[in-house]
């Protein structure tokens, strides 16, 4: 009897063992049922529009997707092979890789040194200039846009790869300063005791211990900045232009399509799913850090 | 070949370059100053770099931004409040401020009461990390692809059409009427808001699953020994443990419903009472050619944020007080 006590006292109520243990089978089942509908629910978008953008046009115009889940269906390529040579897809694929490699590159580099200072110098201020970094965090791009795009026509910037750089580069700074800063401040203290008392100076601090063991918030944020600045499009609508046909990276093309193509829709999902395959392998490829740069960021902000 | 390769590859290897350059020389400089001055002036001179471009970048255009919401569309002459009379005494742009209103409710709700659920449930299975990297997709693509995606989800054709959309697709097949998803208010700003929460719901799952994990499994255990139901468990445990990251991703959810733009430019472009506040800047300066009235949406846009970065800043001060 205890026994079979014992085994009962973690169900909810107080049963026989045998109801019990029927109750709690049909408890797992209703469990893994709703997680079923849940997932079921978040794939299906992304499954019909794949589905759709590889189907001729006649069928995506006058039958749902689901009707293709029939084995006499046809399936085609012509609508990625149209959106790549007709509109342009293709090249702003390459300048989406020329917008976004520069702007991760360039903020983190920055930042690195700047957290180092941060975490390991001390010097008056430092505390009151962090929380300024702490408060920039959310401060929306919207506030900065009108001064930079003037700064940028005076300069001539607008409309080219740099003006979004630079301005990437400054949005990015404070997520990047308050992670790396976190993170190189977690280092143990003896580390870099040590090797002060070896003789090591700062430099030699940061390019040898600091750097090399901050690694895996680097590669957070790497991953972190890379999606950002490949999906974005505010950034890029107002810096390069929407009608900037030779420099448009993809968000802004597929936006300007979904306006423009009205019916012809098989074309816009091929153009939306060229814009997502690069995150999208990326993300398979580093779930683990994209997770640990998003939990990092949000847990201790 | 491409002229820009040549430019992005200088960038992307020579600005990486010249800051190590940079520091080696500041290091060099600074051997030869007297002792009293290298630890003085060696961490402002290790900051320059981000200081410059923060400066630059944010807060001299804030300030510039905060300048021009009293100044006319010429930005020439000094208007006073007039911008902001306008912001709030023109009915669309109200309407915009209302639709960021519901968004805010809405998300908020939807993403972390969502996530929170998906969180609690997955905990439970086997297969936790696929059933995560499913919710937590929709996160890696382009706000501006997901609005792709459902415009597909929400297509409407008239009563007696074939049905080419998903939704309308199911409600046919039971026998419902095709619903004009995304034209008619204010239906349709909720369903801009269920594409927002599509993506960010993932986001609220991976950080609250992160802290349910932190809870202590021989607690919980505890509670069920001495005959606590499930429902008690969570709502007398898990819940109050969970709060202080509730109130994290909350905040967050708040900041991205106030900035809700890529969805409502792609998706109806603030048409049939859809406009939110973000979009209707962009429509002020690039539309209207009103920089002072977008000014003016943008300072209101920072206000309405002021009180997360206080509380984001305490936040933080509380946390460094305990290291």
């Amino acid at each position: 009897m205890t026994t079979l006590g014992r085994r009962s006292l973690p169900l909810p109520g107080r049963t026989t063992a045998s109801r019990g243990s029927r109750r709690l089978r049909l408890d797992r089942l209703a469990l893994h049922g709703a997680i079923a509908v849940i997932l079921i629910v978040w794939l299906l978008p992304t499954v019909g529009m794949l589905v759709n953008s590889f189907r001729p046009a006649a069928d995506v115009s006058h039958t749902g997707w689901w009707t293709a889940l029939s084995p006499t269906a046809q399936f085609t390529t012509d609508n990625y092979q149209h959106v790549l040579t007709r509109n342009g897809l293709g090249q702003a694929f390459v300048n989406s890789l020329f917008i976004t490699i520069p702007s991760t590159v360039i903020p983190i580099t920055i930042a690195a040194f700047a957290a180092y200072a941060f975490a390991w110098m001390r010097f008056p201020g430092r505390d009151v200039l962090f929380v300024v970094v702490v408060g920039l965090l959310v401060v929306p791009l919207q506030t900065t846009l009108i001064p930079i795009l003037r700064l940028f026509k005076d300069a001539g910037l607008a409309g080219s790869f740099l003006g979004v750089w630079l301005a990437h580069t400054g949005y990015g700074l404070p997520f990047a300063i308050f992670l790396l800063r976190n993170y190189m401040g977690g280092l143990p203290r003896e580390v870099f005791e040590s090797a002060a008392i070896d003789g090591a100076g700062p430099a030699t601090a940061f390019f040898r211990l600091a750097l090399p063991m901050s690694i895996p918030a680097i590669a957070a944020l790497v991953i972190f900045q890379f999606l950002f600045v490949w999906n974005d499009l505010l950034v890029a609508l107002v810096y390069i232009g929407a009608a900037n046909a030779p420099n448009l990276p993809l968000t802004v093309l597929v936006a300007n399509l979904a306006n423009s193509l009205g019916g012809e829709w098989q074309f816009l999902m091929a153009a939306a799913f060229i814009s997502m395959a690069l995150p999208l392998v990326v993300f398979f490829a580093l779930q683990r850090y994209f997770v640990r740069g998003i939990t990092g960021g949000a847990v201790k902000g | 070949m491409d002229p820009r390769l040549g430019t992005a590859l200088v960038v992307v290897f020579g600005v990486p370059l010249t800051l190590i350059g940079y520091i080696l020389g500041v290091e060099q400089v600074l051997r030869r100053l007297p002792g009293r001055l290298q630890p003085t002036l060696r961490p402002w001179l290790w900051l320059l770099p981000a200081l410059a471009f923060l400066a630059v970048f944010l807060i001299y255009p804030t300030l510039y931004t905060l300048l021009l919401s009293f100044e006319d569309k010429f930005s020439r002459h000094f208007v006073g409040l007039a911008n902001y009379q306008y912001f709030f005494s023109t009915g669309d742009t109200i309407g915009a401020l209302r639709n960021n209103i519901v968004w805010l409710v809405l998300l908020t709700v939807l993403a972390v009461g969502g996530g929170l659920l998906i969180a609690v449930l997955v905990d439970r299975v086997r297969y936790e990390s696929i059933a995560k990297s499913i919710i937590f997709l929709p996160l890696a693509i382009s706000f501006v692809g997901a609005a792709v995606i459902w415009q597909f989800m929400f297509a409407y054709r008239p009563p007696g059409a074939f049905q080419t959309g998903t939704l309308n697709g199911l409600l046919g097949s039971v026998g419902v009427a095709p619903v004009p998803w995304l034209i008619d208010a204010p239906l349709n700003s909720v369903a801009l808001i269920v594409v927002a929460a599509w993506i960010w719901t993932g986001f609220c799952m991976v950080i609250l699953s992160a802290a349910l994990k932190g809870i202590s499994a021989e607690l919980l255990e505890a509670a069920r020994v001495d005959g606590a139901t499930e429902v008690q468990v969570f709502r007398r445990i898990t819940l109050p443990l969970l709060m202080p990251t509730i109130a994290v991703v909350a905040t967050t959810m708040v900041i991205t419903s106030l900035k809700a733009f890529d969805i409502v430019y792609v998706m109806t472009n603030g048409a049939f009472d859809t406009e939110v506040i973000a979009n209707r800047m962009y429509k002020e300066l690039f539309s209207f050619g009103q920089p002072g009235r977008a000014s003016a949406i943008a300072i209101v846009l920072l206000a309405l944020i002021v009180p997360v970065m206080v509380l984001n800043v305490r936040r933080f001060r509380d946390q460094e007080a305990i290291r």
